[in-house]
């Protein structure tokens, strides 16, 4: 817990960064054009909020993030629990999933321009190719790492193979795949801003790459704020949405000795 | 010398009733794993309602005999049979108390127990009741909502106790169940056990390295010798009348003469194995 004391402290961080930045700024020590004054960015970001046209480019970028973000949890979730309990496959596939994964995925977005043009399915594609991996390889882990003894336990209980998914692996998976969750929201974001970024007409990604061919600095940190924003939104969402699916584990210092 | 019922023994020397087919038959099993043999030709029979303690020094293979009993282990040679049927395959017919903690961690106490239950069908209220009931057997009444990190060690152990016992296995099988437990808590679950299993009389085949534990609860110890290739060396009768108060049983002059029996066949077996293993 943060105590008052603190929080001054952090306030005053913010004062003396912000508040130096502007002095300088405003005394000439700060280039502007490099670095705009914290006002003209606070500024701009009211402006572009006020503005019922942004609204527009921040819809684009929250739906291509949710479509690439649910596809490629989806898509992580059901190969890394098949991987996770397919052993043989998994061994087969095993150096597939390396050298794809080993592909940085930003030079992919010219490759899914090519295929899906310029709209909104190649900033999905590229979202969803970010997200894959986080929640596969945490989904693949989760499923390899139940207790062997409640394994056993569960099989001579009298589980099936759909009772062994359903009441012990997919469970015993869910708390990394939320782990995961959190982690690739940050990834769906930027799968779909840099997709934006690299050739679009609409979305927060295309509001920065316009301010930046106007040499605009003020709109590409306005943009940067938006986004950080943005995202934490989310965050803030999913710890929520984790906390309540996930009851059954300790909070801190709820734990009871053995 | 008591009143109370005695048990049934599978030994020669105690006349068996006359229906008593072997709960468990173990017939020549070896179990290897790879180069690496655990047990080698292992017989033993476990009698209908008789509790059988395994004794060994670590490491004999005891653990390897059970999971074969219980079908997570297929045996390389020899066959075992529960209740007159060949194993093939996990058996749903025991009931497994595990060392470890095998609770699943996501569900409830209520949940966990009616488990086995769920896996064979059992609709919801039904399974409601009988869990209702074990929870109050086992003593765990108003926990039925918490989750397994809400409890102690030993209110784990009796939760794992009733989620074994609710599906009414042929024969309990027991892995050093309460070896975790401070020593206090140990002989409270160890009379509980009694207390349950006095009830119907299942058959129990337990496994452990504590003699104390093994004479105070079975009605027969088998001694195991020190692995590798470990096999049976040695079978007494415990004949000391029940109910027993395992927390004085101790002290009983029977108790530590067969304390003394068992212990210098065990003896033998401890300190081979100490000599491979320093």
């Amino acid at each position: 817990m943060l105590n008052i004391r603190d929080r001054l402290i952090q306030l005053l961080l913010v004062v003396v960064l912000f508040g130096g930045w502007e002095l300088g700024v405003t005394a000439g020590v700060i280039d502007p054009f490099f670095f705009p004054s914290p006002l003209a960015i606070g500024g701009k970001v009211v402006e572009w909020v006020s503005d019922t046209s942004f609204y527009r480019h921040l819809n684009i970028t929250v739906l291509e993030t949710v479509l690439g973000y649910v596809f490629g949890t989806l898509l992580g979730v059901v190969i890394g629990v098949w991987l996770g309990l397919a052993r043989r496959a998994a061994r087969i596939l095993d150096p597939f999933i390396k050298a794809v994964n080993a592909i940085p995925r930003v030079v992919l977005a010219p490759v899914f321009v090519l295929w899906l043009g310029l709209g909104l399915w190649s900033k999905v594609a590229l979202a969803v190719t970010l997200v894959f991996f986080i929640t596969f390889f945490n989904a693949l882990q989760g499923v390899r790492e139940v207790n062997p003894v409640i394994l056993s336990n569960s099989r001579i209980l009298g589980a099936s193979r759909f009772d062994m998914l359903r009441h012990v692996y997919l469970p015993a998976a869910a708390t990394w795949i939320l782990s995961s969750l959190r982690t690739s929201v940050g990834f769906a974001v930027v799968g779909a801003i840099i997709g934006e970024y690299l050739g679009s007409s609409a979305g927060l990604g295309h509001l920065i790459a316009q301010s930046e061919g106007n040499f605009d600095a003020v709109g590409v940190f306005a943009g940067i704020v938006v986004l950080a924003m943005f995202v934490l939104i989310i965050d803030t969402l999913l710890t929520w949405l984790e906390g309540r699916l996930i009851t059954w584990k300790p909070k801190d210092g709820q734990e009871r000795p053995a | 010398m008591s009143a109370y019922p005695r048990p049934v023994a599978a030994d020669a020397t105690t006349p068996r009733p006359l229906s008593s087919q072997p709960k468990v038959r173990i017939e020549n099993v070896t179990m290897s794993f790879g180069a690496f043999t655990a047990v080698r030709d292992v017989n033993l029979t476990v009698a209908d309602g008789e509790f059988l303690a395994i004794v060994g020094p670590t490491g004999c293979g005891k653990s390897t005999i059970l999971n074969a009993i219980a079908g997570l282990l297929k045996p390389t040679k020899g066959s075992i049979t529960l209740a007159g049927k060949p194993v093939d395959g996990v058996s749903h017919d025991v009931g497994y108390l595990f060392q470890q903690d095998a609770l699943l961690p996501w569900k409830t106490v209520e949940e966990n127990v009616e488990l086995g239950l769920q896996f064979r069908g059992v609709a919801p209220a039904e399974r409601a009741v009988q869990s209702r009931a074990w929870l109050e057997k086992v003593g765990l009444k108003g926990f039925e909502k918490r989750y397994p990190h809400q409890l102690s060690g030993g209110q784990k152990k009796r939760v794992q106790l009733a989620q074994a016992l609710i599906v009414n296995p042929e024969v309990i099988l027991m892995d050093e169940p309460f070896s975790a437990l401070d020593i206090h808590t140990r002989h409270l679950m160890q009379s509980e056990l009694l207390r349950l299993w006095q009830e119907n009389r299942k058959s129990v085949v337990l496994i452990t390295h504590d003699l104390e534990e093994a004479i105070s609860l079975g009605d027969r110890v088998v001694v195991l010798a020190a692995g590798p290739a470990s096999t049976v060396v040695d079978s007494f009768t415990v004949d000391l009348p029940r109910p027993r108060n395992v927390a004085e049983i101790m002290m009983d002059p029977q108790f530590m003469d067969l304390y003394r029996k068992i212990w210098s066949s065990l003896k033998t077996e401890v300190e081979k194995s100490y000599a491979q293993h320093p």
